[in-house]
């Protein structure tokens, strides 16, 4: 004898740019099993109701970062958020907040992509060395200085729980700002002065007033507000320590 | 031609739409008390370079129950700030290490309320010895 399917109300915020003036929200009706995530959920919708759904997704385990949606108005990685969770509730999927969506869940992450390149997020060595001298050796300590902020996988929850991104989208943010960090904080990387700029500038760490959400959504514990902080110190004293040691051409 | 049409969601409202906002509006609107409070402080320094006659008037005002009543409030917000202030300070911080290891969050956390509760109490136990 089989059990009653059980059937979950997943209601999505729609969006299509050549028919639709605004976004609106469309139920379906979509039948789990206690081990779908959301994104098994619109999967089925895509699979069975209505294929001119979209959204992004990849590796379905929370490393890829691409499935990130709002559920229920909190940015979540839809492959590791479970519809048994929400049963018997209507579960609430939406774009991630702060982008403008492209279309249905898919938002247009230009503007942070962007901001990725502008960090120069790889190591701009301190000493140049051959081949012949061998590899940068680091140590444990070294490591641990950045390894936390290396973690980040650009799923960009953090930006859609910042408020200050929102209302100023052209601030840098939680997530560059980590990966910022995460180089500046490498003992192999000379590249800080150069960095630093960017920290200082209109569009830097100032824009943030601590509301510390975008580290509680992180799914990979990178804890970008401490990223941004520490870097209000350092921008601070970057500003007065030019007094005591000018640098010449720093901005 | 592209047909491409990116829709931008408004942000009217945004900090009631989730809770942690909710609570971070509150944690923020707080801060108008310290600030009161520190107004309260300054009009009594004012009050006391103007004489003595002039002080006192300003500690009997002090015992109107509005007033008394101000300072509930006012001791109620202060501490909901601190509060607030201490369980974020970890985030705003560089890592503190000790022994090799990083010291968690909550610590940093505990730290910092239990220096506020010390100061708070010693700066009680120095007044009431300097009333006696």
């Amino acid at each position: 004898m089989s059990e009653m399917q059980k059937t979950i109300e997943i209601e999505v915020l729609r969006y299509h740019p050549e028919k639709d003036r605004e976004p609106h929200r469309q139920v379906f009706e979509v039948p789990f099993t206690d081990d779908m995530s959301v994104l098994q959920g619109v999967q089925y919708i895509k699979d069975y109701l209505d294929g001119s759904l979209s959204f992004r997704w990849s590796c379905r385990m929370a490393i890829c970062g691409s499935c990130g949606m709002m559920i229920n108005g909190i940015p979540s990685l839809s492959c590791q958020t479970f519809l048994r969770d929400y049963y018997p509730a209507r579960v609430r999927v939406e774009a991630l907040a702060h982008f403008p969506i492209e279309r249905d869940l898919v938002i247009n992450m230009e503007g942070f992509i962007e901001k990725l390149e502008s960090i120069q997020p790889y190591i701009i060595p301190k000493e140049e060395r051959t081949l012949a001298q061998g590899e940068y050796l680091q140590t444990p300590e070294q490591l641990n200085a950045y390894e936390q902020f290396s973690s980040c996988i650009n799923c960009l929850l953090c930006y859609a729980a910042c408020p200050q991104f929102g209302l100023n989208s052209s601030f840098i943010g939680p997530a560059a700002t980590a990966l910022l960090h995460r180089y500046n904080v490498d003992s192999r990387d000379g590249g800080k002065a150069e960095r630093m700029e960017l920290i200082n500038s209109e569009e830097g760490v100032f824009n943030c007033t601590a509301v510390g959400y975008c580290s509680e959504v992180c799914p990979k514990h990178v804890d970008p507000a401490n990223a941004v902080n520490q870097n209000k110190t350092n921008s601070a004293a970057d500003y007065f320590l030019r007094f005591l040691a000018p640098k010449g051409g720093a901005k | 031609m592209s047909k491409r049409r990116p829709y931008v969601r408004s942000m009217d409202g945004w900090w009631r739409k989730n809770p942690f906002f909710v609570e971070y509006m509150i944690h923020e609107g707080t801060a108008l008390f310290v600030a009161a409070y520190a107004g309260v402080l300054l009009t009594g320094l004012y009050r006391l370079s103007q004489g003595e006659a002039a002080w006192n008037a300003w500690l009997a005002a002090l015992k109107n129950p509005w007033y008394i009543a101000f300072h509930l409030a006012a001791l109620a917000a202060l501490t909901y700030h601190s509060y607030t202030w201490f369980k974020i300070m970890p985030r705003t911080m560089p890592p503190v290490v000790v022994g090799g290891e990083r010291l968690p969050g909550w610590v940093i956390t505990a730290g910092g309320l239990a220096a506020a509760a010390a100061s708070c109490l010693g700066l009680l136990a120095l007044v009431w010895g300097m009333a006696r």
